[in-house]
């Protein structure tokens, strides 16, 4: 019995001390976000927490580093959309 | 290689400066540098174009002239992230309002355009502004630069004119015949030189002690803080009023004081600090807390926004916070360009300018008696 995640509504499945990152690799998928101004795709790249390309929403909080953080069961990940402060944007 | 009329020492943004005005004038002009471009200070500030923060006198002159250069050098040389966005001054408590009008009126009329804000004013300029605040001052002559690329396209601009930059080459003497400087010993060979430019920055006092002669340059250690990329919440370079004072004080102990700004790649950086420790170049957590604290009493809503990293360098400072341009009497040959502390990237544009007429031995556009080298005896 794997623990699950939600990332935009889907049940992502992991083992005990896989990063978010790693559990998404694991699902198949490889990108996640796009970048801000020219809308490229971006997933894990250097995978050690220095490129910040793997940027992601969880449980409310933007431009986390999806393969540094540790998945837990129940987390809410989402999708970032630009820099993710658009609530901020007058 | 053809010897060239000048050698600049320093590719931070004075030499940069110095560089493309003295190659546009007509000169053969060699940088080096022992490390890269915008390797030392230029590389660890926020890239600020201020006449605001100066009191009427001879750093405002420069300030005035090196604002319309730099608006020319946008056209010219482009590529640089040059915003005209204005500067907000603004004050939190009854004396520092007070202060800040007599400051804005002695400006105004030295011709510096200063509009009054209102408190009720403010938030048409800043929207996520403290509500706190007293009051403050619109200086639109304020401007940006993204400093590093703006080194990088003079030094450019003059390569494609002639000049010649030379990175990693470390200056270990002065050619010297008599007292006249006639050119520089590295550990790549000796380059002589009717002229040696001296835009060492923070080590600009050890190029001179090489020509026997004393210009005291001392380092004045600022930190910053950078946020994550945020859409544009800072519109403005807005910074409190105290600021003015902190920078022309002379305390060696810790100072901080509010100075905010966006950049167009979207974090937002956060200053200012000044201590005096030398050339320590220690992390200091204490004062990117106090930064933190002071920046989000101004903008209370960068109290849910992500510091992502800091950067520190050291401002090159005189005892009387006036830069060094011109030539020295004491060793003809030797010309300074340097001590601009906090300014140096909105002063470079008008000391690249007057470092030229200088060496092309016609007229400067402003005074340089209040800059020279031999003043501190």
């Amino acid at each position: 019995m794997m623990d699950i995640f939600i990332f935009d509504g889907r049940r992502i499945e992991f083992r005990p001390g896989q990063s978010v990152g790693a559990a998404l690799v694991n699902v198949g998928m490889r990108s996640w976000r796009r970048t801000r101004l020219t809308g490229r795709p971006r997933g894990i790249f250097c995978g050690i927490g220095v490129c910040f390309d793997c940027l992601v929403e969880i449980d409310g909080t933007p431009n986390q580093r999806a393969c540094l953080i540790p998945a837990r069961a129940g987390m809410v990940v989402r999708r970032q959309e630009g820099d993710g402060h658009g609530h901020l944007t007058v | 290689m053809t010897r060239p009329d000048v050698v600049v020492i320093g590719a931070g943004i004075v030499g940069a400066a110095c560089a493309w005005f003295a190659t546009r004038a007509g000169l053969r002009v060699t940088v080096v540098d022992r490390g890269a471009v915008a390797g030392g200070t230029t590389g660890a500030g926020e890239g600020n174009l201020l006449v605001s923060d100066k009191p009427p006198g001879p750093e405002l002159q420069l300030a005035q002239l090196s604002a319309r250069l730099w608006s020319e050098l946008a056209q010219e040389i482009r590529g640089f992230e040059y915003e005209p966005k204005g500067g907000l001054v603004v004050a939190a408590t009854p004396a520092s309002l007070d202060g800040l009008v007599a400051l804005a009126e002695a400006q105004r009329r030295a011709g510096v355009d200063v509009r009054a804000v209102a408190s009720d004013e403010l938030a048409d300029y800043e929207p996520w502004l403290s509500r706190k605040l007293l009051g403050g001052a619109f200086y639109p002559q304020d401007a940006q630069v993204q400093p590093m690329l703006a080194a990088a396209r003079l030094l450019r601009s003059a390569r494609m004119a002639g000049a010649e930059v030379r990175l990693g080459v470390e200056v270990g003497a002065l050619l010297r015949d008599g007292d006249r400087v006639t050119g520089v010993r590295t550990g790549t060979g000796d380059i002589a030189a009717a002229a040696v430019v001296n835009a060492a920055g923070v080590w600009g006092g050890e190029i001179a002690g090489m020509a026997g002669v004393k210009v005291p340059i001392l380092p004045r250690r600022g930190f910053i803080l950078v946020t994550e990329p945020l859409p544009p919440v800072v519109r403005h370079k807005v910074y409190a009023a105290e600021y003015v004072a902190d920078v022309a004080s002379s305390g060696a102990g810790l100072q901080t004081s509010p100075v905010v700004e966006g950049t167009p790649s979207g974090p937002v950086l956060i200053g200012s600090s000044r201590e005096r420790v030398g050339f320590d170049r220690t992390l200091s957590v204490p004062v990117l807390r106090a930064l933190a604290a002071q920046a989000i009493e101004l903008f209370p809503v960068l109290a849910e926004v992500v510091m992502i990293r800091a950067y520190h360098g050291f401002r090159p400072y005189c005892p009387d916070h006036l830069p060094v341009i011109g030539a020295d009497p004491r060793a003809p040959g030797l010309l300074h360009a340097g001590g601009h502390e906090g300014a140096g990237i909105g002063l470079a544009a008008a000391t690249g300018l007057l470092v030229a007429q200088v060496l092309s031995g016609g007229a400067t556009d402003m005074d340089l008696s209040p800059f020279r080298p031999e003043r501190f005896g």
